[in-house]
């Protein structure tokens, strides 16, 4: 691998960094298998494009994406906690809304963003550095300040309170706290984070496609299981970190596969759907087959 | 002064399946009563509980504590006057969060939760003191995770955790029944202390009927639904075992007694 292609995985998995740490908010601390994310990742990419086209500055833009992402989190949240839809399906629901939703906030498929500013020009003209160091070194950056704000406040008596929401509902119900606030407010802050990492992608290839989210649920989940995997997730803190850091490795592997050649045959992009729900299969399977082994060579043993 | 009026509640109602969980309960409880509440398998004791918890809606009926009438009121807010402790050791303690952010969160029961730190430094004192009073060791582990720790440890934790801000109502749902003997008389004897020391007002069913004669200074019995026993006082002190089995059969109308009660 060249350090060039190195230096472009690394970028992926950064400006990919914050809807990873989303998907672990939901899908590990809040146990809410998060589907919205599909559809929140392309929003914050619409939103972005048209605010950016209308004038506004791209980091406004950011956070506008985000917005919305919130906003789109809360609806599955609110289906969920107030309408007693299972978390699944109120999740597919927001998704495919959104699918129409950011056809009509771009008013077409697709938005491109040749010629406008963006955060990745402004960072490379700021920092003087050459494009494909800057781009990874902002988005970098970007990550790390967030992943330091969620462990702040995780760490908060809300934190606590979020934390506890996903572990045990009934012991932190008993102890006064309205889960279902938690949640509305939890999966609004989980996808207000992928919305802000569709934004980032968007700027970075510029252009938006309403169909630039299809599989990150699957993507997210990979990076999440591949850094716990690696790193560890004995804390919160270190989980957090570790969802970043997977998230690098995974588009690493995937840099990797895309390289790989057997004979005439090459994988090409359109394997990757298939060889990241592979990779989620092993992920998953995995801890499940090394139980069974110990067990076997345990009764061996007797 | 606790006042219960005409609480009535049917699940699955309109279906064949229609249960009568609760008819027409009343109940009045001065500051400071210890009622132990015994009855058969489906008598309506947990539901009661539950009732007063507010895990569900009531079909009618009343719920005053003190001041406050939170018949209407959803479960998290009456958990600011409610301790709960539970049947199951794990239903109370959240298991992935240390020891000291388990009490943090008790600490802050009924109280709103902000950005401030969750641990302070300066409550752990407070914790250590707490926890050593129950003789486990537990003040020395404060950042252990509360999934390694045993039933009996989780269910101590939590009878800590429910009385941390001291409740208007101690609710108690046969939370000895799943320990090993050893383990629930520890618990039982914490309960005590804890209710004495605190002047609580506090339910606790059991099916022990020692322990329902034992401890507390009121003992109902329900039945169907209803309770059909209310003996406080003097009464209560000179009950024998015998004398509510005997009880229990007539209750029942010849039907005998179940194993489950004679066991006890």
């Amino acid at each position: 691998m060249t350090t060039y292609a190195l230096l472009g995985a690394i970028e992926q998995g950064f400006a990919y960094g914050l809807m990873v740490v989303g998907v672990y908010l939901t899908f590990r601390v809040l146990d809410f298998p998060d589907l919205t994310v599909d559809g929140s990742l392309p929003l914050g990419a619409s939103v972005s494009a048209v605010a950016i086209t209308a004038g506004h500055s791209p980091a406004l833009a950011v956070l506008m994406a985000s917005g919305a992402g919130f906003m789109a989190g809360a609806v599955t949240g609110v289906l969920n906690t107030k309408f007693r839809i299972l978390h699944l399906l109120a999740s597919i629901l927001t998704m495919i809304a959104l699918y129409s939703i950011n056809l009509r906030i771009m008013g077409r498929p697709n938005m491109t963003l040749l010629g406008q500013d963006t955060v990745v020009d402004w960072f490379a003209s700021a920092s003087g550095l050459m494009p494909h160091v800057s781009t990874p070194v902002l988005f970098g950056l970007v990550c790390v300040v967030v992943v330091a704000v969620l462990v702040w406040f995780l760490h908060t008596e809300l934190g606590l309170a979020f934390l506890a929401t996903g572990d045990n509902k009934q012991m932190i119900t008993s102890q006064g706290v309205n889960t279902d606030t938690i949640i509305i407010f939890g999966v609004g802050l989980s996808n207000a984070l992928v919305a802000a990492s569709g934004a980032l992608v968007a700027q970075n290839q510029g252009a938006a496609d309403v169909n630039m989210g299809v599989g990150t649920i699957i993507a997210g989940l990979a990076s999440v299981i591949i850094g716990e995997t690696v790193f560890g997730h004995r804390t919160i803190t270190r989980a957090l970190i570790a969802a970043l850091l997977g998230s690098i490795l995974y588009r690493v592997a995937i840099a990797l596969a895309l390289g790989l050649r057997l004979g005439d045959f090459a994988i090409t992009p359109s394997d990757l759907n298939l060889i990241t729900a592979l990779l989620v299969v092993i992920a998953l399977v995995m801890p499940q087959l090394k139980a069974r082994m110990k067990r076997t060579v345990a009764g061996r043993a007797k | 002064m606790i006042t219960i009026t005409g609480v009535t509640k049917a699940f699955h109602k309109g279906d064949v399946n229609e249960v009568a969980a609760l008819t027409n309960v009343s109940l009045d409880m001065a500051e400071g009563d210890f009622i132990t509440v015994i009855g058969s398998n489906g008598a309506g004791k947990s539901t009661f509980l539950n009732a007063l918890a507010g895990s569900f809606p009531l079909d009618t009926g009343r719920i005053v504590l003190g001041d406050d009438d939170v018949t209407g009121w959803p479960e998290h807010r009456r958990a600011s006057l409610i301790g709960r402790v539970f049947q199951d050791p794990l239903l109370g303690t959240c298991a992935g969060a240390s020891i000291e952010q388990n009490l943090a969160m008790a600490l802050k029961r009924g109280q709103r939760r902000g950005l401030g730190l969750g641990v302070k430094a300066a409550d752990r004192a407070l914790f250590r003191e707490k926890l050593a009073v129950l003789g486990l060791g537990l003040e020395d582990r404060l950042k252990t995770t509360t999934g390694l720790l045993s039933g009996g440890q989780r269910q101590a934790l939590t009878m800590l955790m429910a009385t941390m801000v001291r409740p208007r109502l101690l609710l108690l749902d046969e939370h000895t029944a799943a320990l090993d003997p050893k383990t629930g008389a520890m618990v039982l004897d914490l309960t005590a202390e804890i209710v004495q020391a605190q002047n609580l007002s506090a339910l606790m069913v059991t099916h022990n009927m020692a322990q329902a004669i034992s401890l507390g200074n009121r003992l109902v019995m329900f039945h169907r639904g209803e309770i059909v026993l209310d003996i406080a006082g003097e009464e209560k002190r000179n009950l024998k075992v015998e004398d509510l089995l005997r009880r229990f059969s007539e209750l029942r109308g010849g039907e005998g007694v179940s194993d489950r009660m004679l066991l006890c």
